[in-house]
């Protein structure tokens, strides 16, 4: 596997009237050529601004890269100029938004959306991009796409805009494609079909995606690996099966624990009490600590370390320490855990 | 849509009947008749007088005869001129008045959309501020105010420009300034304000995902959102212009619709002011339907779904 | 991912932590009501504040203005017409234009000729004025001539701070007595179309259904009348003179109130927390005072703001176009129209009420600005 993107130690913030927020403090992970990785937590956790980061989109002039590089393909984006990332935006790298309602422009015909980025990037001219338009409807499952093209997006159902969103991304065949929460908006039904359409694409495009959400449901579905944030760092990161059948962050068991199953009685859910830090101000060691009861007096004093588990599994808890007490996910989410065993593999 | 249309033009016929209505109760009620500025009439020529005019008639049947005058564009006979009909004063004087209007409205919304978008593209920088501050001065300031100042300074004392009277195309210059600025100034803000907000909506981000360059982000995906309500201030702007006008065209002596008006006014010459009143009645009434149904049209939102509304 | 450095940890600090008193729930910022916020943010507005302090000064000089000198406003003489402003102290500072001297320049074949034409201009006071030679060569000769009013009238010791007008009236009374009245009339007549407006409007928007339907159907053929063309007749029909005024413009005012109090109201009705008001039982009037005007008092206050200056627009409109205010009674529009009469002669009979005019609707304007910021949720951070 060939290393496509890496990102080192991105730290991003925030100029607000109340001061410097620091909304992603030091994250490094990296993405291979075809493969899913889905980035998880809770809202404010910083995976949004991550990805904005790497599309060179931070809301200006607010928001800024403090530190650290983004590697594509061995070339840093850190510090390009607008004008140099709008070559590589839709055409290396592409977006798909989480509210398909909004994030198309009301007055322009769905055709001209799509063909925007081919006649720009791919040097089409109008008849071409035209027809390319029209197959990436068809891709994306839009009947009658000849029709369709030629309509405004209010015509179209929520789940119809975002097949029309991924088609504009996918446009240009980019090498990674960003979906940042693509399904939280949409019905239940609406969700499972917009996955299997991602699936389905990355199959025949073989391109790698970057897949956001909080969804821990979602992403069992889709990812290969997984990259837990919590207060604008990675804590755990692994692949699907590390993550769901080996957590070790008490964070992952968290976000684990209180996904209510079919077969869990109400007391089984292992929830996680208080809420995220203030990022204007970052506690002094480890962020999770105030909100965890497996907490140990040095995550008052010090940041844990990322600890290698494997080859492919890391995580940042001081728990995994050799000289620190032998912890066990609590009851409720061995339980899960055993439940992931038993139904995994035919994903 | 064509029952919108005629919902609307309904509307407007029903305002318009009960403007004349209204303005035909009035006039009998005013003093002044056109005997007044005639005064040395026997009571023979008074008789004549009062059976040209139709005033020996019962009040219903005048009524009538006003209203159906009214529907053919007859809008009475003016007491100042006597034998002219009202029509053709106004007729005589609709020239310098739409020209003015005309070359403010243009002019005015189309320094005004340019102010609005280089505030909005420098947001909160200098450009920003100078364009907030005309814009502010130009809508508080009243427009007699600028008249004065442009008169005094660029037609008394730097005499670049005539001081006033009709004519030339350099007569027209300092009087379409001193109309144009107000819409000018509104339309700045209403464009800086959609501007701001049509840049920071989601679409603008998809733009920009996939690649489209500054220059495509704020003319084909900002500015085209922008302007399209845009044409909902146009029809009262070009409301406000006829207001400004009688004061623009009083201050600089131009034979138009608005000098006349306030000329009536000092001569309570009556039925020329119900007539011009009228009259802008059924422009203001006419203008803002046009720019509704115009707004139907070029939004793409409103022209699909206007069928069922 | 390097253990090295970790592989030194003290062995005691290795052990669970002891429960510490949960501040993760801790509100930090400190709470706000709404207005709290809201005149936060009106406060930090310079530009607003500055506004407010500059009407508060002509608001009180309007009421003391008049009687800080011992002219009156009707009081006529022609022998002290056109003078020019004349201010102590300021009057040594020649380019304030508080000297109390006309000055122009002429053009004649010959100096003597731009001379004599200033003579002729300035009474022939020769003793009072000053000629200046700009331009001494034949056909195109140039004179500044600065005549010295004050003393050729033997008025040496008076003071017409702002001048007098066509009549010998002194133009500083005036002055602030028109802007009592133009005040006056904007003040009642926002005032008005506000308790009509909000009544209306509530009312449709409270009841609803075909309450609602019927006021609604009526506001619309009132709205679809230009208020321009209502106010004209009105003030064909009414006297002349403040009340018609106040009546014109609010036969037009209340109906844009009216319509946003609707909206609002109607907005408000289906509110989760209108509608778990209604639950639990509260009454109509409960959820009227508690409920909707705390949440519509903001938009009320500002469309109030920016009904101000409307009115006071109007008003001098109205004056200038000959239906406001009649002699002797001045407004700021009464004035305006006698300035643009002398404009060309005496230019500060139009300056100082022009001035005022614009100060008093920039100033209402910044504050309505400043108002709808601050009453903004989005503003407050």
């Amino acid at each position: 596997m060939s290393k496509l993107l890496e990102v080192k130690d991105l730290a991003v913030s925030f100029n607000t009237y109340n001061g410097e927020v620091q909304a992603v403090r030091g994250v490094n992970f990296e993405l291979n050529k075809g493969e899913t990785l889905a980035i998880v937590g809770e809202s404010g956790s910083g995976k949004s601004v991550t990805t904005s980061a790497l599309m060179g989109l931070l809301p200006k002039p607010a928001g800024f890269v403090k530190s650290g590089q983004i590697l594509y393909q061995g070339e840093d984006l850190v510090g390009k100029s607008n004008k140099e990332m709008a070559k590589i935006r839709g055409k290396e790298i592409s977006m798909v938004f989480q509210d398909p309602m909004s994030s198309l422009n009301p007055t322009m015909k769905i055709g001209n959306q799509i063909m925007e980025g081919l006649i720009k990037h791919q040097n089409m001219n109008r008849t071409e991009a035209y027809k390319k338009a029209i197959e990436l409807l068809d891709l994306v499952g839009i009947p009658n796409p000849e029709i369709r093209a030629k309509q405004f997006p209010h015509q179209f159902s929520g789940g119809m805009r975002q097949r029309v969103v991924i088609a504009i991304a996918l446009a240009c065949n980019p090498k990674i494609l960003i979906a940042d929460e693509p399904t939280t908006a949409l019905d239940v039904t609406i969700q499972a079909q917009i996955l299997e359409l991602m699936k389905s694409i990355q199959k025949e495009t073989d391109s790698a995606i970057i897949f956001i959400t909080h969804d821990l449901g979602v992403v069992a579905n889709v990812a290969d690996r997984v990259a837990v944030m919590y207060a604008g760092k990675i804590v755990e990161v692994g692949t699907v099966d590390d993550i769901f059948y080996n957590p070790k962050h008490p964070y992952t068991w968290g976000l684990i624990g209180s996904m209510p199953t079919l077969d869990s009685s109400e007391d089984e859910l292992f929830t996680i009490p208080g809420s995220p830090p203030d990022l204007l101000n970052p506690p002094k060691g480890d962020a999770f600590a105030p909100r965890n009861k497996f907490a140990l007096e040095i995550d008052g004093v010090m940041e844990p370390p990322m600890f290698k588990v494997s080859d492919t599994h890391y995580a940042a808890t001081w728990l995994l320490h050799p000289d620190a007490p032998k912890i066990e996910p609590p009851e409720s989410v061995k339980k899960r855990m055993h439940g992931f065993a038993k139904t995994g593999g035919d994903e | 849509m064509v029952r919108y249309i005629g919902k609307r033009v309904g509307y407007m016929l029903i305002t318009l009947f009960i403007i004349a209505t209204f303005s035909f109760f009035l006039m009998k009620m005013l003093p002044g008749s056109p005997l007044n500025a005639e005064d040395k009439l026997s009571e023979e020529q008074r008789a004549i007088v009062l059976e040209k005019y139709g005033l020996n008639d019962p009040v219903p049947v005048q009524y009538v005869n006003y209203i159906s005058g009214l529907v053919q564009g007859d809008l009475g006979i003016s007491f100042a001129f006597s034998n002219t009909p009202v029509t053709d004063i106004l007729m005589d004087r609709v020239g310098p008045s739409a020209q003015l209007g005309a070359q403010a409205l243009v002019l005015g919304t189309i320094l005004g959309v340019i102010l609005g978008l280089v505030a909005a593209i420098s947001h909160n920088g200098f450009l920003d501020y100078t364009s907030t501050i005309i814009a502010v001065l130009g809508t508080s300031i009243p427009n007699f105010v600028f008249a004065g100042i442009l008169q005094y300074v660029f037609a008394s004392e730097l005499e670049w420009f005539p001081v006033a009277l009709w004519g030339s195309f350099e007569h027209s210059i300092l009087p379409t300034i001193a109309l144009m600025i107000f819409p000018m100034a509104t339309a700045a803000r209403f464009v800086r304000t959609e501007m701001v907000e049509v840049l920071g909506s989601n679409f603008i981000t998809t733009a920009r995902a996939k690649g489209v360059s500054e220059p495509g982000i704020v003319f084909k995906h900002g500015l085209r959102n922008a302007l399209i309500p845009l044409v909902t201030v146009i029809g009262p702007l070009a409301v406000s212009l006829m207001t400004g006008s009688m004061v623009i065209e009083e201050i600089f002596a131009i034979p138009g619709i608005g000098e006349q008006f306030v000329n009536s006014v000092m001569v309570n010459d009556y039925p020329t002011i119900m007539g011009t009143t009228l009259m802008f009645a059924f422009l203001f009434i006419l203008i803002i339907l046009i720019t509704d149904l115009l707004y139907g049209l070029i939004d793409p939102r409103i022209r699909i779904s206007g069928g069922d509304r | 991912m390097d253990n090295n450095q970790t592989n030194n940890i003290p062995k005691e600090l290795l052990v669970p932590m002891k429960p510490k008193e949960d501040t993760s729930e801790k509100i930090s910022a400190p709470s706000r009501t709404f207005l709290q916020n809201a005149r936060r943010a009106f406060l930090k507005n310079k530009l607003a504040l500055f506004s407010v302090v500059a009407l508060v000064i002509i608001i009180i000089m309007s009421a003391i203005g008049p009687s800080m000198n011992e002219y009156g406003q009707d009081e006529q003489d022609l022998t002290r017409a056109k003078m020019p402003a004349r201010v102590p102290v300021l009057e040594n500072i020649s380019w304030l234009g508080f000297n109390g001297t006309l000055s122009d320049t002429f053009e004649g074949q010959t100096v003597e000729q731009a001379t004599n034409n200033a003579y002729a201009r300035y009474d022939n006071q020769e003793d009072f004025i000053e000629i200046e030679v700009l331009n001494g060569s034949e056909g195109s000769a140039e004179v500044k001539a600065t005549y010295n009013i004050y003393d050729a009238k033997d008025m040496e010791d008076q003071y017409f701070w702002l001048g007098t007008d066509t009549l010998g009236r002194d133009q500083w009374t005036r002055l602030w007595l028109g802007t009592r009245v133009s005040l006056l009339i904007a003040f009642i007549a926002a005032f008005i179309s506000l308790a009509i407006g909000v009544a209306y409007g509530g009312i449709a928007g409270f009841y609803g259904g075909k309450v609602d339907n019927v006021m609604m159907r009526i506001l619309e053929v009132l709205v679809g009348i230009p208020n321009l063309v209502i106010i004209l007749l009105m003030m064909l029909f009414l006297k002349p003179g403040i009340t018609s005024i106040v009546i014109a413009l609010t036969i037009t005012g209340w109906t844009g109130m009216a319509r946003i109090v609707r909206g609002e109201i109607l907005k408000l009705k289906s509110q989760e927390y209108v509608l778990a008001a209604r639950t639990l039982g509260q009454s109509n009037w409960k959820v009227i005072t508690k409920h909707l005007l705390p949440n519509i008092s903001g938009i009320i206050i500002i469309n109030t703001m920016f009904n101000i200056p409307d009115a006071i627009f109007f008003e001098a409109f109205l004056s200038f176009i000959g239906l406001g205010i009649t002699p002797p009674d001045a407004s700021l529009g009464t004035l305006i129209n006698n300035g643009f009469d002398n404009l060309l002669l005496y230019p500060y009979m139009l300056w100082f009420p022009a001035i005022l005019i614009s100060l008093i609707m920039i100033a209402f304007n910044l504050i309505g600005d400043g108002l709808r910021d601050a009453f903004d949720p989005k503003m407050h951070k």
